[in-house]
């Protein structure tokens, strides 16, 4: 199944699905260090986003948020790339400044954890490879 | 795409200014895009946030040193406080291994041609936008302050937002810069005398916890001084995450009136007061300066301390921006505050600074830092006049 949306930023990737309903706070919510989701209560607490397709509905919190991304990459645990129903500028810019590849307008009910995806970013389309 | 780019605006984003710039004019080219906006536009002035080490850590320093190594501003740019006095750091305490890391941070931006003013009051000290001015501001009260008090226009950028604006001179245009955006949704009636920048912060309070983003037009304020408007600003920024408001009388920006009406009454100030107000706080830190104090609230504060001694076991703190401290030095107000006991903190405040731990309660006149020090701090707090704060300090 091929879903359309739209280009935040450039990049292609193929990988395993991370999904969430719930929004996702990276600043105090997503451990820089190793990727861990740490927010209290959150559906993924626990899990780590590290080399993951990462999808969730849209980001909240602090702009701070975006150099977390930024230190996730650095330390090698960076999502491979994320899908949003909506992206905000906060995980826009976490993207732009270290080079994930990122869509958003993705009809994201349609994904699950576990699924092997192609991440298109160039042309906002998101591949369902199984 | 909807966004058109000049074609200077163009070469900026295939990297024939440098890698930086081709970084910066992505993010505010995307941003655009998010946003559905048309073009980009010029802007004069913007005040970058995100220089606490405590905030930015050592990803965030990585960044600004690698958009360091080309970048350079294109407009007058200035900076938020910063984690501690660049100067007297030691004397309050802060440790060395943070004062080098947040020296870096400083360099980092001092590099790309920022002007390192370090204050969240960038209006009362130099970079003053006028009416209707295009302007990419981040740190939520100084915005609030341009777009409602001066009629500016900025919306609420973060961090690497406004630095991508300072090496590119451009924002995208929507949000605030437009006039649709800015008109009032809703009619706020006070129904109380208010009094001192307390509160004017407790009114911010009460306003942002109730309009859920609808911007305020509010009358029934007879008058407000530059410190009081800071302070409102400050706080209606922080508990409502509004960019803008109308104050009838005060405010310059023209907005159709809105028929929807809430009323304020002195009540509703009493119960925001009773909200920030811990009742088992035991105060032991006194911080005036949320946002940056005036020089006419340093000389106020210097004559409430001239010949008083600070209570032992408590620690005050009355943060400003470094023109207004070197001023406040060569005034003597420096030394009636310093000689009673208590410190005149440059380029730092009490939401930025590493304290976590170091006390356990806070007594300030601001809403917002009480919202900070409980939040971040773990303190506990009391919000009081200036007048009170520095009673409690010598009692």
């Amino acid at each position: 199944m091929r879903l359309e949306g739209r280009r935040i930023f450039k990049g292609k990737a193929t990988g395993e699905v991370l999904y969430t309903e719930e929004d996702i706070s990276f600043y105090g919510g997503c451990d820089p260090e190793t990727g861990e989701i740490v927010e209290k209560n959150h559906p993924l607490q626990g899990q780590s986003v590290a080399g993951k397709v990462l999808v969730f509905p849209t980001g909240k919190g602090s702009t701070v948020g975006s150099y977390v991304l930024y230190a996730l990459k650095k330390a090698g645990k960076a999502p491979l790339a994320i899908i949003n129903r909506a992206t905000d500028p906060v995980i826009a810019v976490g993207c732009i400044i270290s080079e994930i590849p990122a869509v958003d307008k993705i009809d994201i009910e349609k994904l699950r954890t576990g699924q092997r995806v192609e991440v298109d970013a160039d042309n906002g389309v998101v591949t369902i490879l199984d | 795409m909807g966004l058109e780019l000049t074609r200077e605006e163009q070469r900026m984003l295939d990297g024939e200014y440098g890698k930086a710039t081709r970084k910066a004019m992505e993010i505010i080219t995307t941003l655009g895009e998010i946003y559905g906006a048309n073009r980009l536009i010029p802007v004069s002035s913007v005040q970058i946030a995100g220089v606490s080490y405590h905030n930015l850590g050592e990803a965030g320093l990585e960044y600004l040193a690698e958009m360091a190594e080309d970048g350079k501003v294109r407009v007058l740019t200035t900076l938020n406080p910063a984690g501690m006095d660049l100067t007297e750091w030691k004397k309050h305490g802060i440790p060395e291994d943070f004062a080098v890391n947040q020296q870096r941070v400083v360099e980092a931006f001092a590099k790309m041609g920022v002007i390192t003013t370090c204050t969240c009051t960038p209006y009362l000290i130099g970079n003053l936008p006028h009416y209707g001015e295009h302007i990419a501001w981040a740190e939520s009260s100084a915005v609030c302050f341009a777009n409602s008090v001066i009629g500016a226009r900025t919306n609420r950028e973060g961090g690497p937002s406004a630095l991508a604006a300072a090496l590119t001179g451009r924002t995208a245009e929507y949000g605030l810069h437009l006039d649709e955006n800015r008109y009032a949704q809703v009619k706020y009636e006070v129904q109380a005398e208010l009094k001192g920048t307390d509160d004017f912060g407790l009114l911010g309070k009460v306003i942002g916890d109730r309009t859920k983003k609808k911007i305020p037009y509010i009358v029934g304020i007879k008058s407000a001084t530059t410190e009081e408007l800071k302070s409102f600003c400050a706080s209606v920024a922080t508990y409502g995450g509004l960019g803008i408001f109308h104050m009838e009388g005060i405010t310059p920006n023209q907005t159709p009136v809105p028929d929807e009406t809430e009323i304020v009454t002195s009540e509703d100030l009493a119960d925001a007061r009773d909200a920030l107000d811990d009742e088992d706080a035991e105060i032991d830190f006194i911080s005036i300066g949320c946002p940056h104090a005036s020089i006419k609230e340093i000389a106020r504060i210097a004559e409430l301390l001239d010949g008083k001694t600070v209570a032992e076991g408590k620690t005050v703190w009355i943060t400003t921006a470094r023109p207004t401290k070197d001023l406040a030095i060569k005034m003597g107000y420096y030394d009636k505050i310093e000689r009673a006991g208590a410190f005149l903190v440059s380029d730092a405040c009490c939401a930025v600074a590493p304290l976590k731990g170091r006390f356990k309660g806070l007594m300030t006149d601001s809403a917002k830092a009480c919202f900070y020090a409980r939040g971040k701090n773990k303190f506990k707090t009391e919000i009081r006049t200036v007048e009170e704060c520095i009673k409690e300090a010598i009692s």
